[in-house]
C-alpha cells in the first residue's frame, strides 16, 4: 500500500514537473494556459496528498478554474485588439 | 540575447537556486507550528474547523485585507479597460452551452451553499463558495446574457462591496462593546462568522465575474 503511494507520489510530482516546464516553453500561448489548468489540477491533487483539502479546494476553484478563465479572456482580448479586421472567436 | 548575458542569468538562477535549497535545509526539522494553540482556542472561536477558525477569527485581519485586495483588483481592472457597448452583448451561444448554463446553474449555486455552510466545521468556506459561484456567472456570459442595464448599476456595486462594508462593520460594531478589533463575543461569534462568510461569498463571486467580463457593465443612463 505504501509503495503503491510512494509511486503515485513520485509520478504526481514529475507530471507536476514536466507540465511546469511545457507551460513555460511553450510556443503558443493557448497552448501554454491549457497546460496551465491542467497543472493547477494536479496541484490540487498534491495539496490532497499534503492532506490540505481546503487548499486544494482553493487551489482547483480559482488557482486552476478562475485563473484559466481570466487567462484565457485576456489571450482573447489581446488577440483581438493586435487583429483588429480578424472576427476573433468568442 | 546574447551568450554573455544568458551565463549571467543562468549564474543569478542557480545563485538565487542555492539560496533557497539552503534555506529550506536550514529550516527546523520538527517545528511545533501554531496548531497546538490554535486547537487550545477551538472552543472560543465559533467553529470547529481549524482552518476556518484561524481565516475569519484568529487572523481575521489579514482575510480583511484579502477582500479589500480583491475589490482594489477590481477598481484597477475597470479604471484601464473600456466601458462596455451595446453590440457586445450580441453574441449568443449554441443550443448546448444554453442547455449546460440552465442545467448546472441551480446545481452550482446549491453547491456555494453547501461549501458556505460546511465551511463551520470541514474544508470549505467563503473563498470556495464564491469562486463556485463565479464559475456559474462565467458559464452565464459565456452564453452571451449580460446584467440588465438596471441591475449594472448601484445593485451591482452594493454587491461587490456588500463583503468587505459586512466584515469592517462587524469587525467596528464589536467594539462598541469593549472588545477590539474583530474580537467577536464568544456566544455570537458562530452567527457573527456565518453572517461575514455570507456577504463575503456573495461579494468574492460577483468581483470574480466582474474581473471575468473585464469591462466596466453599463449602466441605464447611456445613451
Amino acid at each position: 500500500m505504501d509503495v503503491w503511494l510512494f509511486v503515485f507520489d513520485l509520478v504526481l510530482i514529475l507530471t507536476l514537473l514536466w507540465l511546469a516546464w511545457r507551460t513555460l516553453v511553450a510556443s503558443d500561448l493557448f497552448k501554454s494556459i491549457v497546460l496551465f489548468i491542467a497543472f493547477g489540477l494536479l496541484l490540487a491533487l498534491a495539496w490532497v496528498r499534503l492532506d490540505a483539502p481546503d487548499v486544494a479546494l482553493a487551489e482547483a476553484a480559482i488557482g486552476a478554474g478562475l485563473t484559466g478563465a481570466l487567462l484565457l479572456t485576456t489571450l482573447a482580448k489581446l488577440k483581438s485588439q493586435s487583429k483588429p479586421q480578424k472576427s476573433d472567436h468568442e | 540575447m546574447n551568450k554573455a548575458s544568458s551565463i549571467l542569468l543562468l549564474a543569478l538562477l542557480a545563485s538565487l537556486a542555492v539560496v533557497l535549497g539552503y534555506a529550506v535545509l536550514s529550516l527546523p526539522g520538527q517545528a511545533d507550528g501554531l496548531a497546538d494553540t490554535v486547537a487550545a482556542q477551538m472552543d472560543s472561536s465559533g467553529v470547529s474547523h481549524p482552518v476556518t477558525a484561524v481565516l475569519l477569527n484568529f487572523r481575521g485581519y489579514d482575510t480583511l485585507l484579502e477582500m479589500a485586495v480583491l475589490l482594489l483588483a477590481l477598481f484597477g481592472v475597470w479604471s484601464l479597460a473600456p466601458q462596455a457597448h451595446a453590440g457586445m452583448s450580441a453574441t449568443s451561444a449554441g443550443p448546448v452551452l444554453t442547455a449546460l448554463f440552465r442545467l448546472l446553474t441551480p446545481v452550482m449555486i446549491l453547491v456555494a451553499g453547501y461549501l458556505l455552510w460546511v465551511g463551520a466545521h470541514a474544508p470549505g468556506g467563503a473563498f470556495q463558495a464564491g469562486s463556485v459561484l463565479a464559475a456559474a456567472g462565467v458559464l452565464m456570459l459565456l452564453c452571451g446574457k449580460r446584467l440588465g442595464g438596471r441591475l449594472a448599476g448601484w445593485p451591482l456595486r452594493v454587491g461587490l462591496v456588500l463583503g468587505t462594508a459586512m466584515f469592517v462593520a462587524v469587525a467596528a460594531a464589536v467594539m462598541l462593546g469593549g472588545a477590539h478589533l474583530l474580537q467577536y463575543p464568544i456566544e455570537w461569534a458562530s452567527g457573527l462568522i456565518l453572517l461575514i462568510e455570507a456577504a463575503a461569498t456573495l461579494s468574492i463571486g460577483i468581483t470574480l465575474i466582474a474581473l471575468f467580463l473585464g469591462v466596466r457593465p453599463i449602466t441605464g443612463q447611456q445613451p
